[in-house]
Order: structure tokens, then C-alpha cells, then sequence
């Protein structure tokens, strides 16, 4: 690569500028203030991990991970998610605190892009975990959660889409011997190549009633009665024990009384072989990207000795400032106060004193009280010169 | 919100190329209220008042970036765009028309060298195909008339989609190689997918019916 521009940043890094950086703390205090009531607390874990450790645990594919070395030559990365630290953290620090635990985070990820360089290789996210608790009522409290923090973030129009990767994989093993012929299948799902999923059924000798269930997946999608579609779909144990756990989710949803913004989809896979249950996404309208993903990883922090349930989500700050209105907090009242070297003491003291009642109070100092007329103070809602007296 | 709003406008991204002719035809059969403005208007978006549809009528290449993005909720376009543009979409319907193969193609003489140049207008594809094939080449990306590469010495073979075979022939190429069968597809972006998909499932139930079934 050339030698950079003196302006230049790695590819994929973006400055955020002081609107941008408003709305998004604006933004980020109204999830923390929703997520806080629900009894999460917040979590911080460093920038760096090793690779062997949190990199490996990583739900983020090893090649999109910054992979640097330390002093002592070990490989580490710059965190590609939070949940993995997180399980660190509770299988650490945390090892004696009982479960179920309830954390939340507000945090920095890193992911390298290989397409277009302008896209962004450090996300914001928001994210909680609830750790430590295998019941549908707290897969049912994290999707619920996610609801209210879209709905406080003042996200208009949203939907969350909800599957269980056991009902998937059920289907597949009632009609499908062959392994890796059913992991084909599950990757044409992972790649939403449902194109690739019918041919390769097609191409299969099984009987004309496996082939019409197995296709019938691919729409198995929309509100409250998909359940019982799903119910009839099937006769294998485990599909059957996903599909109770959906009914039973959606039981829950709805005494929550979010059920309105919700699709069940039984097609939905995210990410293989990381996901252990319940999985979901959720969507705003215009927005061409899912804004929020989560659902049940009860495999990860038995990596990290110690096993136990847990289930979470994380939320896209960058996505989530694309579909939220500009914050309404009123504006500040802004003085700027101008003053002359002999007026000095007095300017900083009067300075003092409207800060202390709540103002936002810019000094200025000038030669003299004509430069102080030149000063353009169209940005502040008052001006005060404190400038030299006339003799 | 709830799931039966049907005011949900849905914008589908057109290919102006190759395969425009028979996708307008086949939006047609689909019955959807295709405009005469569709096909012989120079405008880029064309809106359906009564039908609550939106055309955009894009070069083949974009018309999966457009719905990655979102700024199209599905498109028409063909498998060869989607194997050399690999983008995050779903893939919903293979439409059957649009008919043709991805050839690996050159002069009937052509005899293995140690590192053969391949001209072709799909790198990606190209590159994937011969690394599979554990052939080592050298990929050289063309933007049009790639059966000149062999004629004038630039390539030693192409990669290319191939219909009747009939340019291959004129130029005095012949096909070598079989890589894929290549249809035109309906693909739809991630959210709209979900957030308006009803009218996903709508288009896709029409287009289904006119699906023609295989023989």
C-alpha cells in the first residue's frame, strides 16, 4: 500500500463529529436508562483479547477479526463482540457469583470489511446478557427488551423476526439421513439462498410428501398461527420441543404485550453452529439491514469453564441513528461572554456564576471593544462584553 | 403496524440489459401493471400509482447492490451477477428464464500452458472456477467484447455466459469448459424480506404461478 495522506485513517475507521456523537449519546442514555430498569448492570472489558481465548470463542468468522501481536508475541484481537468478554468475565472474575446475571454494555466492536472501504469497521453497540437462565421466560424477557429499547430509542416502525435453529435442524434430521446433506441445506438457509435449498431438494430422492414439508419451511413465516402450521409440519422430537418453546414464547410476548411487532419466521438461521435456541433479528423500515440480532448460546461459556444458559442481544448504534428521530432535549442556553484583559477578573467570575445557574458559557478574550462587535454571535442566545471602559 | 397492511410499497429493481425484454414479459404474465414507460422511457425510477409499486430500471451489475442496500426491496437479476457480486440478499425464486451457461471458451487449438491468461468480464467467477480446478491462471478483468482476447492475442481463454453460442462461433471460438447453468433469480433485501413481507410473499406467489415448470 502507498504511504497514507497525512489526513488518512485505516480503512473502515470513521471520526464522529459533534451532532452525530450528540444524537448518539442521546441515544445511548435513553437504552441505558430502559435497559437499567430491567435490572442490568454495566460491564466494561478491554479493547484487546486473545485470539486463543475470546477471538476463538467469537461468533465473528476469524477473518474478520483485527489480528494484532502483543509485546510477547501472543496473537490478540480487538474485541469483534462483546458477549464473548462477557463470558470471560462471568467465568473469571465473576466465577463464585451466583447466576442468573444480568449484564449490559455500551461499547466499541471491531470487524474488518472486505467490500467497499467506506464501510465502517468499529461499531457502536448496546447490548445486554442475561446469563444463567435455560427458561423460555428469559428468552422471552430478552426479546421483550429489545422491543422497549427500540421503542424508547423512538424507532417508529420495527419488527423482530423469531426462530428456533432446533426446529430447523428437527425437520432436516426427520427426513434427511445424511449429514452432510443437512448441513447443505442449513448453509443455503445461513446464505438466504432458497434458490440453492430447493434445488438441491430437488435433486434428492426422497418422497414427494418429505419434499413438500421440507420446501413448505421456506414460508413458514408470519404471526400466531404459523405455530400451528409448524405444529402439523412435523413429527421429530426435537422440531416439536422448538416449536412448544415458540408457543410458550409467544404466551410470554404477549402478556408482555409486544407481540404486535413480531413475525415468527422458522426459516431464520444467523449464525451456524453458535446459536443454540431461540435466535432473532429485528428490522425499521427503510432501513436495508437488520438494526438488532440475538437469541440463545448455550455452548459459549462452557469455552470458558464455566457451562451455563445464557441468551442476549446487541443493538446497532449506527444502524439505530439511521431510523431515530434528531433528540429533542431543548437547546442550552449558550452566552458568550467577551472580555478585555483589565475586565479579566471579573468576566471569569461572572463566567462562574452562570455556569453554576445552568448556562453554557463560552469567554473570549479581545483586544479591544470594537473587536468585540466584529464577533459573529449568531450561534449563542446572548452575548456579553465585558470590555475595556472608555476613559 | 401489523401484518395486514397492505399499504406497503414495494420497489423493484429492474436489469436494463440482457434479460430486460423477457423479465417484462414475465412481470406481464405475473400480472403486475407494467407501464409502456417501462419499457421504451429513458426515466431511471418509474412509479405504479395505482398498484403501489416502483421500478428501478438499473444496470444488471447494480441491481444487487441496490437491494442489499435497501433502496430496492427485490430485484430481477441474473445468477451470473450474483456469483460475481456476492451480495448479502435472499435469493428467493429462480424465474427460469434468462436461460444460459457460464462457459470457459477459446480457440480450437488451444493447447495448456503453464500460466494460462483468462480474459473474462466475472473475475470472481473465473477465479473461483480455476482454483477449484487446481489450475493456475491469470485472471484479466474486461468490461465488453471479451471473445477479442483470444482473436488478438490478449487472452489465451475467456470466461463468459453463453446463450446460442452464436457470437462464440463468428469469432471463431468454441466452448471448453462447462462452470454453471445461469437463470435470472428474484432476490429481496434482508429487512424488507421482513418488514414488508407481505407484499414479498405477494409478488412471490404471482411470480411462482408463472414459473414455467420444468418438462
Amino acid at each position: 500500500m502507498a504511504k497514507p495522506l497525512g489526513f488518512e485513517k485505516p480503512l473502515g475507521m470513521r471520526d464522529i463529529l459533534p451532532d452525530s456523537l450528540a444524537k448518539q449519546r442521546h441515544l445511548e442514555r435513553a437504552l441505558r436508562e430502559c435497559i437499567e430498569r430491567w435490572g442490568y448492570e454495566e460491564i466494561s472489558t478491554p479493547s484487546l483479547e486473545y485470539y486463543d481465548t475470546v477471538g476463538a470463542a467469537s461468533a465473528t468468522l476469524t477473518d474478520r477479526m483485527f489480528r494484532l501481536l502483543d509485546k510477547q508475541g501472543h496473537t490478540v484481537v480487538l474485541r469483534p463482540d462483546m458477549t464473548a468478554p462477557i463470558a470471560r468475565v462471568v467465568s473469571s472474575l465473576y466465577k463464585t457469583v451466583p447466576l442468573p446475571l444480568r449484564l449490559f454494555y455500551q461499547a466499541n466492536v471491531f470487524r474488518a470489511q472486505e467490500k467497499e472501504a467506506g464501510r465502517n469497521a468499529e461499531f457502536f453497540q448496546t447490548g445486554i446478557e442475561l446469563i444463567g437462565d435455560a427458561s423460555v421466560d428469559a428468552d422471552a424477557e430478552a426479546i421483550a427488551l429489545a422491543v422497549f429499547c427500540l421503542q424508547a430509542a423512538g424507532v417508529e416502525t420495527f419488527r423482530i423476526a423469531i426462530g428456533h435453529v432446533d426446529f430447523v435442524d428437527g425437520l432436516l434430521e426427520e427426513w434427511i439421513e445424511d449429514e452432510p446433506v443437512r448441513n447443505q441445506f442449513r448453509q443455503f438457509l445461513v446464505e438466504r439462498d432458497f434458490v440453492g435449498f430447493r434445488h438441491l431438494l430437488s435433486t434428492l430422492e426422497l418422497e414427494p410428501e418429505a419434499k413438500e414439508r421440507l420446501e413448505s419451511l421456506l414460508r413458514l413465516r408470519g404471526g400466531k398461527s404459523k405455530i400451528e402450521e409448524a405444529r402439523a409440519l412435523t413429527k421429530n422430537g426435537k422440531a416439536r420441543r422448538a416449536v412448544e418453546t415458540i408457543a410458550s414464547l409467544w404466551e410470554a410476548l404477549e402478556a408482555y404485550g409486544v407481540t404486535d411487532d413480531l413475525l415468527l419466521d422458522f426459516n431464520l438461521i444467523i449464525n451456524l453452529n453458535y446459536y443454540t435456541g431461540v435466535v432473532f433479528e429485528g428490522y425499521a423500515a427503510d432501513l436495508g439491514s437488520p438494526l438488532l440480532g440475538g437469541g440463545r448460546y448455550d455452548h459459549l461459556l462452557a469455552q470458558f469453564g464455566r457451562p451455563a444458559h445464557a441468551t442476549g442481544f446487541a443493538i446497532k448504534m449506527d444502524r439505530l441513528l439511521m431510523v431515530t428521530p434528531a433528540a429533542e432535549s431543548p437547546p442550552a442556553v449558550r452566552v458568550l461572554l467577551c472580555y478585555t484583559e483589565d475586565r479579566r477578573t471579573e468576566a471569569l467570575a461572572e463566567a462562574q456564576l452562570l455556569r453554576a445557574d445552568g448556562l453554557v458559557v463560552v469567554t473570549w478574550l479581545v483586544n479591544n471593544p470594537a473587536e468585540a462587535q466584529d464577533i459573529q454571535g449568531a450561534s449563542y442566545s446572548k452575548v456579553i462584553c465585558l470590555t475595556k471602559q472608555e476613559e | 403496524m401489523g401484518f395486514s397492511d397492505l399499504s406497503q410499497k414495494l420497489t423493484i429493481a429492474m436489469p436494463k440489459g440482457r434479460i430486460f425484454e423477457e423479465a417484462v414479459h414475465f412481470l406481464q404474465q405475473a400480472g403486475l401493471q407494467v407501464t409502456a414507460e417501462l419499457q421504451d422511457s429513458r426515466k431511471l425510477v418509474i412509479p405504479v400509482e395505482n398498484a403501489r409499486l416502483e421500478f428501478i430500471l438499473a444496470k444488471p451489475t447494480d441491481v444487487p447492490t441496490y437491494v442489499e442496500y435497501g433502496v430496492a426491496d427485490v430485484g430481477v437479476v441474473g445468477k451470473d451477477v450474483l456469483l460475481e457480486e456476492e451480495r448479502d440478499v435472499y435469493e428467493l425464486l429462480d424465474l427460469q428464464i434468462g436461460y444460459c451457461r457460464m462457459m470457459v471458451a477459446g480457440m480450437p487449438d488451444w493447447k495448456p500452458t503453464e500460466a494460462p491468461r483468462v480474459a473474462t468480464k466475472y473475475p470472481k467467477i473465473a477465479s473461483r472456477y480455476f482454483r477449484e480446478q487446481g489450475q493456475q491462471v491469470e485472471v484479466i478483468k474486461l468490461n465488453g467484447s471479451v471473445e477479442l482476447a483470444p482473436m488478438i492475442g490478449l487472452a489465451d481463454r475467456i470466461v463468459d455466459i453463453v446463450s446460442t453460442g452464436r457470437t462464440l462461433k463468428e469469432n471463431g471460438l468454441v466452448e471448453l469448459e462447462h462452470i454453471c447453468e445461469i437463470t435470472t433469480r428474484l432476490i429481496a433485501n434482508r429487512a424488507s424480506y421482513r418488514m414488508k413481507s407481505e407484499a414479498v410473499d405477494d409478488i412471490a406467489s404471482k411470480f411462482l404461478e408463472v414459473i414455467p415448470r420444468k418438462a
